[in-house]
């Protein structure tokens, strides 16, 4: 009998070494999987948020479903996994979710001891403030000894202690994990001011506030907030997946091909479109995916203007202007490198 | 030819090591098993090590020496973002400590309180307390957190409309604020005529006792006790001058400066925790007591004592033995519990580690701080506690 427990034991450690010893094939994990599994944000109106119905929207939502297209041709191939600013790190580091899509912010500690891969952006934002109009502030550096309410662990924490420091005010922070208990405590008034990133305060007001009048946002943006997806260290293969999906439709916006106009493009004369729809083959094998990806995002999830006004534009409650997000010919920071 | 002497025969047993000996083989075995636990903590560690150095992520700790670069609302000692890693967790630390502290003395009051009503002869009395306990120990603690934050930032006026029911002393959302002594030596001086009058209390209640035991003569030793207590920092204070000046909080811009202000977040989740702690430490003390046969307390009637003398010095006394090592738990408990500070945005020492994990990615090393360090307070607790236990112990003759 106590042969045979440490005949259990040792099959037991060779079990813990096997699964072990496998790290960094997150790709071959996910196509065995049949899904993708992404971390989204889990309420951010815009961005990452479920509906009444529990289906999840949002700007970086529809990459996650962009980059399932991608690998399965099929944008229902992906589970989202919802994170709050404290959870996001750990899971993509462990590998419980394989791609962060949650308007993350790409800096360089980020991109080096906390081990991530940054896409291109998706959103280029900046860290802005809202008070209540009631208090008659007009500008951020009236705020003197304000109390804020932010969340913890975002880079919300530290600009927003480096801004004030630089301009010699102090300020009294609220530091709470969940994203709804900072809101119900900024709209309760435990706090003047609510900070974040511009787009999260826009999506905030339109769709938290009681009266979103009784609230303004202040001009002042005072970081950059680089937002994109990352996935960890250790896959190449899949970081370029990741990469080329969100050049590919910052390429299709580009060519003026759209989700309802991409059958047109499939008989263009502009090598680079058939180049990108896969009509002339290779940029797919070189990838590791069908030839039809870029094909299939588009037409199953949009280009990027679609994707934007879908979920944050002009008709949508945020209401959010292109402004730097908008293509490169027009004045934004759009930039797809070249599909060759 | 001749039989084996008793040397002959404790000499073959030295030199032979036989698995047939029950001695060898339980040592072979746990030699064996030590060198298994061993090595699957080495291997643990070190495949974890290889894995992170291979995904480039940060090991060590040499993260605790840079800037933190984010502000804590409350802190014991003085910090800036300026400062480092290392001294915004021992703020987080001290933060942990002071509420743990306060907690664990207030809900020892309150349950040993509740825990006697619940034995009260009154019927409203019992039911009341009773009530509280069965909901209180039923819902779960995040969930009282939530309920008491909320409580105190919608119920309490918003900051420029602060309540002052006596000068200087201000309750809104926000907080509240209350003035503070400036600074002036007397306060030390009084802070050292304390410390003599705590000693000197103790020191006339340990005489009151043994003249009590010597020659039954009783002596208001809790009188005197307070009277030291009390005067001698009296006198200090008279006799350094009586200063009166105050720093009063005045409302300017956003919020109130001067003074010094407890946040709701700290009297929510010290409310919330000892509320929660108590309905069990009332448990524990009634079961103690109830441990206590019935017929002391007969005994103790017939002697002609009172109900309130007769729980002090006969029944509570013998029923401590049976409180304390519950009660250690329960303290452990509440401890831990304080950790639930994220949620409402207390700067405990979990959520300023989260903090630090966050931004620097180095989640081992972070959750290490934070278990090493609850597991150290949670061993000092212990550690008093079993001292205690052992000093009240009923000794067997």
């Amino acid at each position: 009998m106590k042969a045979g427990f440490f005949a259990a034991a040792a099959a037991a450690m060779t079990l813990v070494a096997a699964g072990g010893a496998q790290a960094g094939a997150t790709l071959d994990a996910i196509k065995a999987r049949g899904f993708v599994q992404c971390g989204v944000n889990s309420g951010l109106a815009g961005f990452g948020s479920p509906d009444s119905a529990g289906n999840w929207t949002g700007l970086d939502v529809d990459y996650c479903r962009a980059v399932a297209v991608t690998l399965f041709g099929d944008p229902s191939k992906v589970k989202f996994t919802p994170l709050s600013a404290q959870q996001r790190f750990p899971a993509v580091q462990s590998g419980e979710v394989d791609l962060l899509s949650r308007n993350t912010t790409w800096t360089l500690t980020r991109d080096t001891s906390v081990g991530l891969n940054f896409a291109p952006v998706t959103y280029y934002d900046g860290q802005g403030f809202m008070v209540p109009k009631k208090l008659g502030v007009k500008s951020a550096k009236e705020l003197n000894g304000a109390t804020v309410c932010v969340q913890s662990g975002t880079t919300t924490e530290l600009n927003l202690a480096d801004y004030f420091r630089a301009n010699g005010m102090s300020f009294n922070p609220v530091v709470i994990e969940s994203i709804d208990e900072v809101n119900a405590a900024y709209f309760a008034g435990r706090c003047d001011v609510y900070t974040t990133d511009a787009s999260g305060l826009a999506g905030t007001r339109a769709s938290v506030a009681p009266n979103p009048d009784d609230h303004v946002i202040l001009p002042e943006l005072i970081s950059k907030e680089p937002l994109a997806p990352a996935v960890r260290h250790g896959d190449d293969q899949w970081f370029d997946i990741v990469k080329w999906t969100v050049y590919a439709t910052i390429q299709a916006e580009e060519k003026g091909i759209t989700s309802k106009n991409v059958d047109e493009f499939l008989k263009s004369k502009d090598p680079d479109v058939l180049r990108l729809l896969g009509v002339t083959p290779g940029m797919g094998a070189a990838l590791g995916v069908d030839e039809k990806w870029a094909y299939n995002v588009i037409k199953k999830v949009g280009n990027y203007g679609e994707i934007f006004e879908k979920n944050v534009g002009k008709n949508t409650p945020l209401k959010l202007e292109r402004g730097l997000n908008a293509l490169w010919t027009q004045g934004g920071l759009q930039y797809a490198a070249p599909f060759r | 030819m001749a039989s084996e002497t008793r040397d002959d025969r404790r000499e073959r047993a030295a030199i032979s090591f036989s698995l047939n000996d029950p001695t060898v083989r339980a040592t072979v075995y746990q030699i064996l098993v030590i060198g298994a636990v061993v090595a699957l903590g080495w291997y643990l560690i070190s495949n974890t090590l290889d894995n992170l150095s291979r995904r480039a992520i940060a090991t060590g700790f040499g993260f605790l020496g840079r800037e933190a670069s984010f502000g804590i609302s409350e802190h014991l000692i003085d910090y800036s973002p300026r400062d480092d890693y290392g001294r915004a967790l021992l703020v987080g630390v001290l933060n942990t400590l002071k509420v743990s502290f306060i907690g664990v003395i207030l809900a020892t009051l309150l349950g040993t309180v509740v825990g006697i009503a619940r034995l009260s002869s009154n019927w409203l009395v019992a039911r009341m307390a009773g009530v509280y306990v069965e909901t209180v120990r039923n819902i779960p603690p995040l969930l009282q957190l939530f309920f008491w934050y909320a409580l105190i930032t919608e119920s309490m006026p918003p900051v420029r409309q602060a309540l002052n029911p006596i000068p200087g002393v201000f309750l809104s959302q926000r907080g509240v604020w209350f003035p503070t002594p400036m600074p002036d030596p007397v306060w030390s001086t009084m802070g050292i005529a304390l410390l003599v009058g705590i000693v000197a209390a103790w020191g006339v209640a340990r005489w009151a006792k043994a003249r009590q035991d010597r020659t039954g003569q009783p002596f208001p030793k809790g009188l005197v006790g307070v009277g030291l207590i009390l005067g001698l920092p009296l006198i200090a204070y008279v006799a350094g001058g009586a200063p009166t000046a105050l720093d009063m909080p005045v409302l300017q811009g956003f919020n109130f400066r001067g003074g010094m202000v407890l946040s709701p977040e700290f009297f929510a989740i010290l409310i919330g925790l000892v509320v929660y702690t108590a309905a069990f430490i009332a448990e524990v003390v009634r079961g103690g007591i109830l441990a206590v046969n019935w017929g002391q307390t007969e005994a103790a009637r017939a002697l002609g004592l009172p109900q309130g003398r007769t729980l002090r010095l006969v029944v509570l006394p013998q029923a401590l033995r049976v409180i304390v090592p519950p009660l250690t738990s329960q303290y452990l408990n509440l401890t831990k519990n304080s950790s639930l500070a994220l949620a409402i945005g207390y700067p405990d020492l979990v959520s300023i580690a989260n903090t630090a994990i966050n931004q620097t990615g180095q989640a081992i090393e972070g959750v290490a701080i934070i278990m090493g360090t609850y597991l150290s307070i949670s061993l000092t607790i212990s550690l008093f506690m079993n001292w205690y236990n052992k000093r009240i112990a009923l000794v067997e003759r």
